[in-house]
C-alpha cells in the first residue's frame, strides 16, 4: 500500500478533479476495500501490469460511488488509514501536469518507487556503517539542480576523503540503489514475470 | 520520505540504466540498443584499446535462468566461428550481479535500413545469398537461428553481412537440423524477442529438449517475430531448418518489396511483390510455404536457387513456359547470340551480293 496510495490519490486528484476531501475518500475506501476483500484474486499478470490494474478498479470505484451516492463518500466503516494527505497534495502542487493522466500516473509510480528505495537505501547505509556513502549520494546524485552539483574534488574536500574514495563509495551507492530499487519493485509486482518486465521497462536503456 | 523532483527522477533514471563495468576491463560509452532481458551498449576495452559491444542483462537473476540464458548464447556465438556471425570475446558478471557478454563492435546498418540504399536487384539477392551462408554453417553445426530477420542483419561498413543477435537459437542433438530430425525434436527453449514490437508467445505445453552441452532455458515459450517466424515456430510445433528457411524467404519478399527511399517497412508483404521476377516470387513462395514439406529442405537448396536465378539458368521452384525460356537464355546469352546473329547476317548478305 506504501507504493501505491501516493500515486493512486494523486491520480484520483487530477483525473477526476474531486476535492480533496473526496479523493482522501476514495483513496480511504480503495486501500480499505484492498485490505479487507480478495481484490487481488481478480488480478491476472498475464494481462497487464498491477498497477494498470489498480487504476482501473480505481475508475471503477469512482464510477460506482458517482452512481450510488451522487457523491464520493467512504463507506467501509473501517478506521481511516494513516495516509499523510496533506504531504501528497503538497507534491501534488510541484508538478505541473504536462503529460497524458495515463503517463502521469505511471510517473507518480515512478516517483514513489524510488522515493521508497532510497529510505530503504538509507537505513542500510545507516545499518551497515556507511552513512558518508549515503551523505556523498545525496549531495551529488540528489542535488536539486545539475548547476548545484559539486565536482568529485569539492567533495572529495568537503568530506575529507580522496577522490579515488569519492569514486569508489558513488559506485558502490548507485550499484546499492539498483539493487534497492529491484528489491522494492520486487515487493510491489504480483510475480516474478511482471517484475522482470517492469524492471525491463524501468531499468533497460531508453526506456524513458 | 523525501520527494523527489522530475530533474532527479530523470539523472536516477539515467543513472540506473548505465552498466557498472567497475572492476571490468570495460568503460561504458553510450547505450546502442534494447532487447528483450538487455541492453547492448558501446564500450571500450581499457587493456586492448578497442571498441566492443556488450550486452547486458537488465536485472539481476536471483533464479539464475536469465544469466543461464545469456550464457547461453555467448556459447552458441562462441561456436559459431564463421565471417558472417559476430564473434564473441568475453562473458562474465558485473559488480551488481548482471550478467554480460562481450562481442565485437560491428559499425555498419541494419539490413532493413541498408536495402533502402540497393536499388539493383540482382544485388539485393547477391545480399541475400551471403546472409544464407553464415546460417547455412550454423545448421551444419546443428543450431537454429530461429528468430531471423532484418533488424537482426548487419551490412558492415566494408559491406561484410553479419547475423546479429543468436538469443532465440536452439541447438539440435547430434549436430543435425535437418528435416530427419524433426521428428525427434522438440520446441522446447528459446529466449524473449528482442526488438521492439516483438511478440512472445506462452505455451502452456511443451516436451523436453535435446539441447547438448548448453543449459537448457525455460519451457513453454515460444519465440519469434511475426512475419518472419514460421507457422510451425508460431504454434510450437517441433522445428527444424525449414523454420530458418521460411524467415530467409520472408527476407526475400522483404528485399523484394522494400522501397529504396522513405521508411522501410519492418514486416514483409504477406504475398510476394508481384512487381518482381516470377522466378523470384517462386522461390519466395516456396520457401515460405505453410508446411514445411513445401519448403526448400536447406538454407543450402534455397540459396542453390537463387545463385540459378542471378546465372540465368532455370531455378527449381518454378516452371517456366517456352517464351520465358527464350527470354532467359537469350538474357544470358546475349552476347553470343547478338555475335553470332550478325556473323550470319553478313554471310547473307554476302551470299544475296556474290549471287548478282
Amino acid at each position: 500500500m506504501a507504493a501505491y496510495w501516493k500515486p493512486v490519490y494523486k491520480y484520483v486528484r487530477r483525473r477526476w478533479g474531486v476535492t480533496t476531501e473526496d479523493a482522501q475518500d476514495l483513496t480511504q475506501e480503495f486501500f480499505a476495500r484492498l485490505l479487507e476483500k480478495d481484490f487481488l484474486d481478480a488480478y491476472d499478470p498475464e494481462k497487464g501490469r498491477l498497477r494498470t490494474f489498480l487504476r482501473t478498479c480505481v475508475d471503477r470505484l469512482y464510477w460506482n460511488q458517482s452512481r450510488d451516492a451522487q457523491r464520493l463518500k467512504r463507506s467501509s466503516g473501517s478506521a481511516p488509514l494513516p495516509l499523510d494527505f496533506e504531504e501528497a497534495e503538497r507534491e501534488l502542487a510541484k508538478v505541473a501536469a504536462t503529460e497524458s493522466i495515463e503517463d502521469y500516473f505511471e510517473r507518480e509510480w515512478v516517483r514513489n518507487l524510488f522515493s521508497l528505495a532510497l529510505e530503504r537505501l538509507r537505513h542500510q547505509c545507516e545499518a551497515g556503517g556507511k552513512p558518508i556513502h549515503f551523505a556523498l549520494f545525496e549531495r551529488y546524485d540528489l542535488a536539486e539542480e545539475d548547476a548545484a552539483k559539486p565536482s568529485y574534488a569539492q567533495l572529495a574536500v568537503e568530506f575529507g576523503l580522496a577522490v579515488t574514495d569519492v569514486t569508489n563509495y558513488l559506485a558502490f551507492v548507485r550499484r546499492e540503489f539498483r539493487r534497492s530499487v529491484l528489491d522494492q519493485l520486487r515487493e510491489m509486482t504480483a510475480n516474478e514475470e511482471e517484475f522482470r518486465r517492469e524492471a525491463h521497462a524501468l531499468l533497460g536503456a531508453d526506456s524513458r | 520520505m523525501r520527494w523527489l523532483s522530475d530533474q532527479i527522477l530523470d539523472r536516477l533514471q539515467a543513472t540506473l540504466q548505465l552498466p557498472d563495468l567497475s572492476g571490468t576491463r570495460y568503460r561504458a560509452i553510450r547505450h546502442l540498443a534494447r532487447g528483450g532481458m538487455g541492453s547492448v551498449w558501446l564500450a571500450e576495452d581499457t587493456v586492448l584499446d578497442r571498441r566492443v559491444a556488450l550486452k547486458i542483462l537488465d536485472t539481476t537473476d536471483p533464479s539464475g535462468e536469465l544469466a543461464a540464458r545469456l550464457l547461453r548464447e555467448a556459447r552458441i556465438l562462441a561456436r559459431l566461428e564463421h565471417p558472417g556471425i559476430v564473434p564473441v570475446h568475453d562473458a562474465g558478471t558485473l559488480a551488481d550481479g548482471r550478467v554480460f557478454y562481450c562481442m565485437k563492435y560491428v559499425q555498419g546498418q541494419r539490413l532493413d535500413h541498408a536495402v533502402r540504399n540497393i536499388r539493383a536487384l540482382p544485388e539485393r539477392m547477391r545480399l541475400l545469398e551471403r546472409i544464407a551462408e553464415p546460417l547455412a554453417f550454423a545448421h551444419s553445426k546443428g543450431i537454429l537461428d530461429r528468430d531471423l530477420k532484418p533488424q537482426n542483419i548487419m551490412i558492415g561498413s566494408f559491406g561484410e553481412v553479419l547475423v546479429m543477435d543468436w538469443g532465440a537459437a536452439k541447438v539440435k542433438a547430434g549436430g543435425q537440423t535437418g528435416p530427419a530430425v524433426a521428428a525427434r525434436a522438440t520446441m522446447d527453449e528459446g529466449v524473449e524477442s528482442k526488438a521492439e514490437g516483438d511478440r512472445t508467445l506462452d505455451r502452456s505445453s511443451a516436451s523436453s529438449a535435446l539441447s547438448i552441452n548448453l543449459p537448457k532455458t525455460e519451457h513453454g515459450r515460444i519465440f519469434g517475430t511475426p512475419g518472419y517466424m514460421s507457422p510451425e515456430q508460431t504454434r510450437g510445433d517441433p522445428v527444424d531448418e525449414r523454420t530458418d528457411v521460411f524467415s530467409l524467404g520472408a527476407i526475400l519478399n522483404f528485399m523484394l518489396s522494400a522501397p529504396t527511399s522513405g521508411q522501410a517497412d519492418s514486416l514483409p508483404q504477406p504475398e510476394p511483390s508481384r512487381r518482381a521476377p516470377r522466378p523470384l516470387q517462386a522461390i519466395c513462395a516456396r520457401a515460405t510455404a505453410s508446411a514445411p514439406a513445401s519448403r526448400y529442405p536447406s538454407i543450402t537448396d534455397l540459396s542453390a536457387d537463387l545463385a540459378r536465378y542471378l546465372e540465368g539458368r532455370p531455378v527449381t521452384a518454378y516452371r517456366e513456359n517456352f517464351f520465358e525460356r527464350a527470354g532467359r537464355v537469350f538474357a544470358r546469352h546475349r552476347i553470343a547470340i547478338v555475335l553470332v546473329t550478325a556473323y550470319l547476317l553478313m554471310r547473307l548478305l554476302l551470299i544475296l551480293f556474290s549471287h548478282r
